[in-house]
């Protein structure tokens, strides 16, 4: 577990962002159903839960990419820190939303563009092209993704020449480089081989200090290794919410211990 | 487990043999109709070569039509058909990549979509004399353009904007939704997607739409006879640039044209033997122009794909 300490009081702690009462709906079909969950700041919280439960969804309500698509409907609140906006609120614009959290996505999905042109994307969208900021922030972003090393020399090559595990910690650069406040990973590792997924995972926690993490995860053993709070889904219910070691070594709920031993899903 | 007992085994082969039988009948078929295709093709330009190759001389691109046949050449024509088909690009490409994406990125999914799209397909099958006899009224009655390079550059267009919009959206509909979605994560607008995204990824296959497009417009007859289109012309629109002030000339899109196919109609309806070996010598360049145009369009969908992987 990554808390060796004791473990402070949880109501002690920051929060970043917090669902309250949160539904979704695609069309008719309710995928959350009054969801209440903290994410504390600068930790990393994982989502688990079987296949259709919802941990996907949830993820993508925090940077409205359900507002890309027809049909699909918002009830409840996000609230975000520390100046307490609602991330579902009518007022707030989605790609406002979008340019404060950053996502990593389950297939690494690099643009076909220069290495260079994927991790500056970001910056690009807002607006800034001086070359001295660009290069710095680029730089900046390949050293936290732990790519800098290996990409410095090529930084004009096509990002699809790179290897699976290193396109996913360029996407991770690129999610980087615009200084998000809370990163989202959707099964970042889903794609990947044990060795590209340890060193990603070795990323994730080398980032906590910097950035709030919520990560879904299939990979039980994954949540253990890399976050400090779990919570299990279930058919679109949050379960249980806790410290990791806590939801893993003494769950409150007989469904989240059959989960987590194995026994379904 | 029990063996098969022998009349099972002799049904199973039997019908095996029967299937297999069957395979061998469709693939004999399968090849008859493509060595029919084949052989009709090679029959076809076989003739035109041996009929029309001796005519394909430099004077025979570079002299106007004449009465007399060894004079006669098709420079009015190629420049006609050229020009024609800077105007149908200028028109339809714009045009129809903008709807295209239009269609693709931003339209509302309500019944007003719905029936556009439906008759986007069906414009796409109207027989070609159908645009022509619009062009006729539209073009050179109600608007006054006459029977100009504009008119049959601006028909043109309609005849293969169905074909441009169609290509456009396929080649967007072929870009991964989690490439956009990725765009979309960073904070991009719309516009951003489709600037950077969306435009450039698509654009092998819209630039391979665009020239299938018009090699078909090339090879066009009905509408631009439809038109008006001059049958025999002896001189060539006016030059788009000159040495004096301003330079450029747009008096060339209001001049009367002349086009390949309308020569080669022309040439075809002469009774004497030597304009009949013209339209071959003129048929065998306007098929080399639409090869040429098709080999560029694989060129650069190669070309430019090659970086496009997902």
């Amino acid at each position: 577990m990554s808390n060796k300490s004791p473990k402070p009081d949880l109501a002690s702690l920051p929060i970043k962002a917090e669902a309250r009462a949160l539904n979704f709906f695609y069309g008719q079909y309710q995928a959350l159903k009054n969801i209440n969950l903290p994410i504390h700041d600068r930790r990393v919280t994982a989502l688990i839960g079987p296949s259709g439960c919802g941990k996907s969804t949830f993820l993508r309500c925090f940077n409205r990419m359900h507002d890309l698509y027809r049909g699909n409907r918002y009830e409840g609140e996000i609230r975000f820190h520390p100046d307490d906006i609602n991330l579902l609120g009518a007022d707030i614009d989605p790609i406002e939303v979008r340019m404060r959290l950053s996502m990593v996505f389950q297939k690494p999905n690099p643009f076909p563009k220069s290495i260079y042109e994927n991790v500056a994307y970001g910056l690009r969208v807002r607006g800034e092209n001086k070359r001295s900021v660009l290069d710095a922030k680029v730089e900046e972003a390949l050293t936290n993704a732990a790519l800098w090393n290996e990409v410095k020399d090529r930084l004009h090559e096509q990002a699809n020449n790179l290897s699976g595990g290193q396109q996913q910690r360029m996407c991770i650069a690129r999610a980087l480089a615009s200084d998000p406040e809370l990163l989202l990973f959707d099964e970042p590792t889903s794609a990947l081989d044990p060795i590209a997924t340890a060193s990603i995972e070795d990323l994730i926690h080398q980032l906590k200090d910097k950035v709030t993490i919520l990560i879904v995860t299939h990979n039980m053993q994954q949540a253990a290794r890399v976050s400090d709070f779990t919570a299990y889904m279930y058919l679109g219910d949050l379960i249980e919410f806790g410290w990791t070691d806590d939801v893993f070594f003494s769950p409150k709920h007989k469904q989240t211990e059959d989960y987590i031993t194995g026994r379904f899903g | 487990m029990k063996a098969l007992d022998t009349s099972a085994r002799e049904g199973m082969r039997a019908s095996i043999a029967t299937q297999k039988r069957r395979e061998l009948l469709f693939s004999v078929l399968g090849f008859a109709a493509l060595f029919l295709m084949f052989v009709t093709f090679v029959a076809l330009f076989v003739d035109m070569i041996s009929s029309g190759m001796d005519r394909l001389t430099l004077d025979f691109f570079t002299h106007f039509a004449s009465r007399r046949a060894e004079q006669a050449g098709i420079l009015a024509a190629w420049v006609g058909s050229f020009t024609v088909m800077l105007v149908t690009a200028f028109v339809a490409v714009p045009i129809g990549v903008g709807a295209g994406i239009y269609l693709e990125e931003y339209a509302p999914a309500n019944k007003l979509t719905a029936i556009i799209e439906i008759n986007i397909n069906n414009l796409a099958g109207v027989p070609s004399i159908v645009y022509g006899l619009l062009a006729l009224g539209m073009f050179v009655h109600t608007l006054g353009l006459g029977a100009t390079v504009l008119t049959a550059g601006l028909t043109l267009a309609l005849l293969i904007l169905p074909i441009v919009i169609v290509s456009t959206r396929e080649a967007i509909r072929s870009i991964p939704g989690m490439i956009r979605e990725a765009a979309y994560a960073l904070g991009a607008t719309r516009w951003q997607v489709v600037r950077h995204h969306v435009l450039p990824y698509s654009l092998p296959g819209i630039l391979t739409g665009v020239i299938i497009g018009l090699s078909r417009a090339i090879g066009e007859t009905a509408p631009i006879v439809t038109i008006g289109a001059v049958t025999f012309i002896a001189f060539l629109p006016e030059s788009p640039i000159s040495s004096t002030a301003p330079f450029v000339s747009f008096d060339w899109l209001m001049s009367p044209f002349t086009a390949m196919p309308i020569q080669i109609f022309n040439w075809t309806s002469r009774p004497e033997a030597a304009f009949q070996q013209n339209a071959s010598a003129a048929a065998l360049v306007l098929v080399a122009m639409t090869l040429v145009m098709n080999a560029l369009a694989i060129w650069l969908r190669f070309r430019l794909r090659r970086n496009l992987k997902w």
